[in-house]
Order: C-alpha cells, then sequence, then structure tokens
C-alpha cells in the first residue's frame, strides 16, 4: 500500500496548508477576541447602568416665566456664582421618583402638577384650602440666591423664587398653642412610582419650629432661575430652609398643619442615629458615617470648608441660643 | 478541553474590562460625567473594583461545579483587573476628591469605619497583585502562596461591608453582591468538605 503512494512534494512546494489554517485560526480568534471583551466591557456597563450619569437626564424646557419677579432682596443673597440650571434640575434626590440623582429628571416630568390644592390647617384660626396658583398669586414672589447645603457634603447656590413662609403663616394666623409646623408631600405611588418601595415611609414628612417657619429666610419656593420648578425640584410648592440640610427641603407640598407637638419627620424617622429634628447645617457634628466639615461645590474639583449654619450664622445663631448643637442636631 | 490554547482569552478580558477606565478617563477630562463627576466616577471604579473581585473569586468555584477549566485560567487577569479598579477607586477618592488632604485622609481611614474597611481592602489586594506572577508561586510554594491568594475572599467581604455601610437606606444592591459571594464560598465549603470524607475514607482509622 504504502509504495502506491506518490512521492511527497519537496519541503519548499508543500501548499501552505497549515498558513492557510492558521489564517482561519486567526480570523477566528480576533472575533472571538472582540466578542470576549465586548462581553466584559458590555457587562460592566450593564452593571453601572444603574449610576447613568446624572446629564442624561431629561432637562427640562425653559418653560414660561412664572409671575412678575419682586427683584432680589438683596439682604440674604450670595453673590456666588449660581449653579448652572441643568446641575440643577438632574441632580436631585428625590425618592418619589427613584433613588439615583438622574431619576427625578427621568421620571418626574410625568408629575402633574396642575390642578394642585394645598391644606393648611391646625393650629390656626383660618385654615385655607386652596388652589396652588391661587396661593402663589396672594403673594408677591420674591427671587432669593440662597446656598443649599445637601447632608451627603455636596452643595449648589440656586435663585430660587417664592414666597416668605412667614406671610403664609401671618395669613392663616396660628393659635397661641401652635409651636411647630408640619408639611406633607403628595403621597401618590402611580404618578410617583418610588412610592412603590418602601424605601422610606410614605408620604415624605418634614417639620420646623415655629419661629424657624417664619424666619425670613425660610421660603416656600414655586420658581428658580426666574422659571416655574420643575418636577424634580419638587413642583408646584417646596420648601427652602437654607441654613438647614437639603432633605429638611420638602418638595411637592400638599399639607401644611400647624401643631403643638413636634411633628415626625421622614429622615429622622429612617434613622434617628444619623438624621436629626433640626438637621441644622453644622460642620462641628460630623454625620456617623462621613465628614461634614467640607463638601464639593457642584462644578468645583476642590473641597470647600462647610460653614456654621451654612454660612447664615449671623442670621439664625440666634434661634438656638442655649441649646446644645451637638445633641440637638 | 476542546480548545487548549484560547490565546485571546486573558487579553480580551483585559481590554473589555480596562475600556470602562479608559471611557471614565476620557469623559472625566471632559467634565461629561455630569453634575457630581467626583462622585460618579468614584461609584463607578468601586463597583467595578468589587464586581470583578467576585468574578474572579467565581473561577474556582464555576470550574468545580462545571468542570470547565477556563476559568482557572483567567482568575489571575480578573484579580489583577480588580485590583487595578481599587486602586483607581482610591486614587481618585485620595486625589479629585480629597485633594491629597493627608489630615482629612488619616481621620476618614481611621475614624470613619465605612472607609476603615474600604481601605483595609484594597491593602488585602496590593500583596496580592504584587505576588500574583508565576515567579512569586514559584518563590513562596503553592501551598504559601495559595493560602495567602485566599485573603481575597477577605477583601470582598470588606468591598461588600465598605458599599453597604456607604448607601444613604437602600442597601439591595450590596445585599445582592453579599448573596452571591455567600454562594461562591458554600460551594468552596462544600468541596472542602466533600475532599476531607473523602480523605478520611482512604484512611480508615
Amino acid at each position: 500500500m504504502r509504495d502506491k503512494l506518490p512521492p511527497e512534494p519537496p519541503g519548499s512546494e508543500v501548499t501552505p496548508e497549515k498558513l492557510y489554517l492558521r489564517r482561519r485560526e486567526l480570523i477566528k480568534n480576533a472575533g472571538l477576541f472582540a466578542g470576549t471583551a465586548a462581553v466584559v466591557g458590555g457587562g460592566l456597563y450593564l452593571l453601572g447602568m444603574k449610576r447613568t450619569r446624572p446629564m442624561d437626564g431629561f432637562v427640562p424646557d425653559a418653560g414660561a416665566v412664572a409671575q412678575p419677579v419682586a427683584p432680589a432682596q438683596g439682604v440674604f443673597d450670595t453673590d456666588e456664582p449660581r449653579t448652572p440650571y441643568e446641575d440643577i434640575t438632574t441632580y436631585n434626590n428625590f425618592y418619589e421618583f427613584g433613588l439615583d440623582k438622574n431619576d427625578p429628571a427621568r421620571r418626574a416630568h410625568a408629575l402633574k402638577t396642575r390642578p394642585w390644592t394645598v391644606v393648611i390647617d391646625g393650629e390656626v384660626h383660618k385654615p385655607w384650602t386652596v388652589d396652588v396658583d391661587q396661593l402663589i398669586s396672594a403673594f408677591p414672589l420674591e427671587e432669593r440666591v440662597y446656598r443649599m447645603r445637601c447632608v451627603e457634603a455636596w452643595s449648589m447656590v440656586i435663585p430660587w423664587l417664592g414666597l416668605p413662609l412667614g406671610k403664609l403663616l401671618e395669613r392663616v394666623q396660628p393659635t397661641s398653642f401652635a409651636k411647630y409646623v408640619a408639611f406633607t408631600t403628595l403621597e401618590d405611588p402611580e404618578q410617583m412610582p418610588g412610592q412603590k418601595s418602601p424605601v422610606l415611609d410614605w408620604p415624605y414628612v418634614e417639620g420646623l419650629r415655629l419661629d424657624e417657619a417664619q424666619h425670613p429666610l425660610t421660603l416656600l419656593a414655586t420658581g428658580l432661575y426666574g422659571k416655574q420648578l420643575p418636577p424634580q425640584n419638587g413642583a408646584p410648592l417646596r420648601l427652602v430652609v437654607p441654613w438647614k440640610y437639603g432633605f429638611k427641603g420638602i418638595k411637592s407640598i400638599v399639607r401644611i398643619t400647624l401643631t403643638r407637638e413636634p411633628p415626625p419627620t421622614t429622615w429622622n424617622l429612617t434613622n434617628k442615629r444619623e438624621y436629626g429634628f433640626f438637621a441644622n447645617v453644622n460642620p462641628a457634628v460630623d454625620h456617623p458615617r462621613w465628614s461634614q466639615a467640607s463638601e464639593r461645590r457642584i462644578g468645583e474639583t476642590s473641597r470647600r470648608p462647610t460653614l456654621p449654619f451654612n454660612g447664615y450664622a449671623e442670621q439664625v445663631a440666634g434661634l438656638y441660643r442655649g441649646m446644645d448643637l451637638k445633641r440637638d442636631f | 478541553m476542546a480548545s487548549s490554547k484560547l490565546p485571546w482569552l486573558n487579553p480580551a478580558i483585559a481590554v473589555g474590562g480596562l475600556a470602562p477606565l479608559l471611557q471614565l478617563a476620557v469623559l472625566g477630562t471632559q467634565g461629561e460625567l455630569g453634575a457630581n463627576g467626583i462622585e460618579f466616577a468614584l461609584n463607578q471604579t468601586g463597583l467595578f473594583a468589587l464586581a470583578v473581585l467576585i468574578a474572579s473569586l467565581a473561577c474556582t468555584p464555576v470550574r468545580l461545579v462545571t468542570g470547565w477549566t477556563w476559568p482557572a485560567r483567567i482568575r489571575r487577569t480578573l484579580g489583577l483587573l480588580a485590583f487595578t479598579y481599587a486602586a483607581a477607586h482610591f486614587l481618585t477618592y485620595a486625589v479629585l476628591d480629597q485633594g491629597l488632604d493627608v489630615r482629612a485622609m488619616a481621620e476618614d481611614v481611621f475614624t470613619r469605619p465605612f472607609i476603615t474597611v474600604g481601605f483595609t481592602a484594597l491593602m488585602l489586594l496590593a500583596p496580592l497583585a504584587v505576588t500574583s506572577t508565576n515567579k512569586w508561586v514559584r518563590r513562596l510554594g503553592f501551598p504559601k502562596w495559595q493560602r495567602l491568594h485566599r485573603l481575597a475572599y477577605v477583601a470582598a467581604v470588606l468591598g461588600v461591608v465598605h458599599f453597604v455601610w456607604r448607601v444613604k437606606k437602600d442597601v439591595t444592591e450590596p445585599v445582592l453582591y453579599g448573596a452571591v459571594l455567600a454562594l461562591l464560598f458554600a460551594v468552596r465549603l462544600g468541596e472542602a468538605l466533600r475532599k476531607r470524607r473523602a480523605l478520611a475514607r482512604e484512611r480508615p482509622a
């Protein structure tokens, strides 16, 4: 049998079958390489997706300017550079729409903010159930450029538009028993999908001592940058208390109730040790898990020192005279 | 095994695994990471470090369960990739977040448990990265080297704790990573018990 085979061609003439096969193998390997790299990279991408870039959120259209604006009052305004509109409207904590910073921008635009009724009741002589537009038009709106310091150690400078809460309280006339003001956010899991998850006790509630609520710095905001408040920032009506951590600024308010006793507040209910009722910005009292001594101003790289009462000590420190701010944090 | 060489496997994992880091660096220098780019970079690098570390720890359990041998061949690449992300995570914190403020960082590392455990995890991974070469396996001897590299499990547990303590409220995601880690540990524990029983049967009393 062996003898019948033709003689092998010399080595130099061998058809480069091996080379040919190698070429195929190379192509195959290149394909496998690219495929595997894509799967690994894509897998990591998907894992990180939950934290998509905040900027991927929906930047609301400028919209109509709300109402005639009274000029910025001046005395309380900071002249620090204002945080860009896009950052203010795409980097939000509003757990009613999800836990990530860009969830509110992506999901809150469906919130129906008109018609909207606000109930003001409790220890007042003149309880008032009022349509939000009627409420807003009952007071001259003011522009206030405030620092906002989040408990997570970042901060912004926001030109709010709104009415001093004290003016509204004057109108409903607190009784002599009124010592606190309680606020409640809308509860509507259909519109606020985050409320379907038990991450917080819904609805979100907040509270102030009456003298804090009456302080001229305390604002009920209805807009920012001269425009109507976008839903992700708490439309149609939200609280702004610039010397306190941001979570005190309850959003999309439906009820304001004056009370005799300190009202429950959501983050305090969630974790008493980490979040107090007062929540005054205080660089000397750290969050149990992180430092509050410094903060990152959105748009800046290096940190800046955090100021007592967020820089409003001159105006508000008197409210807490004699109190131990380390205990009543 | 059908394909005994798989020359493309480790390069593919390195390239695919490093692509997100490159993307972060490019977008970061262009200021395209959103309102709080540093926080975003911290979250991404930390998440990837933990995910890839757990993937590296999955290699042996996957081999035990399926009989495949290729997972063992990518373990080192995954481990080094995890260390790369952990180091990038720390450097983002130290350089960009803290501006190399040594006092503030020392305070963080020594007084804030969530940072203490994260930092410890990185410190555990560093010697593993250094001793990941074949030369080091020979120098230490395999049993000793293997014992040392079990620290990767400790680092992963610390990584999960770091993640749990970092989130403000919703621990679903970190707990998910913890559950995967527990599953991997259970597979290895089961294998160790099986081996011990087999050994006991070989040597009757």
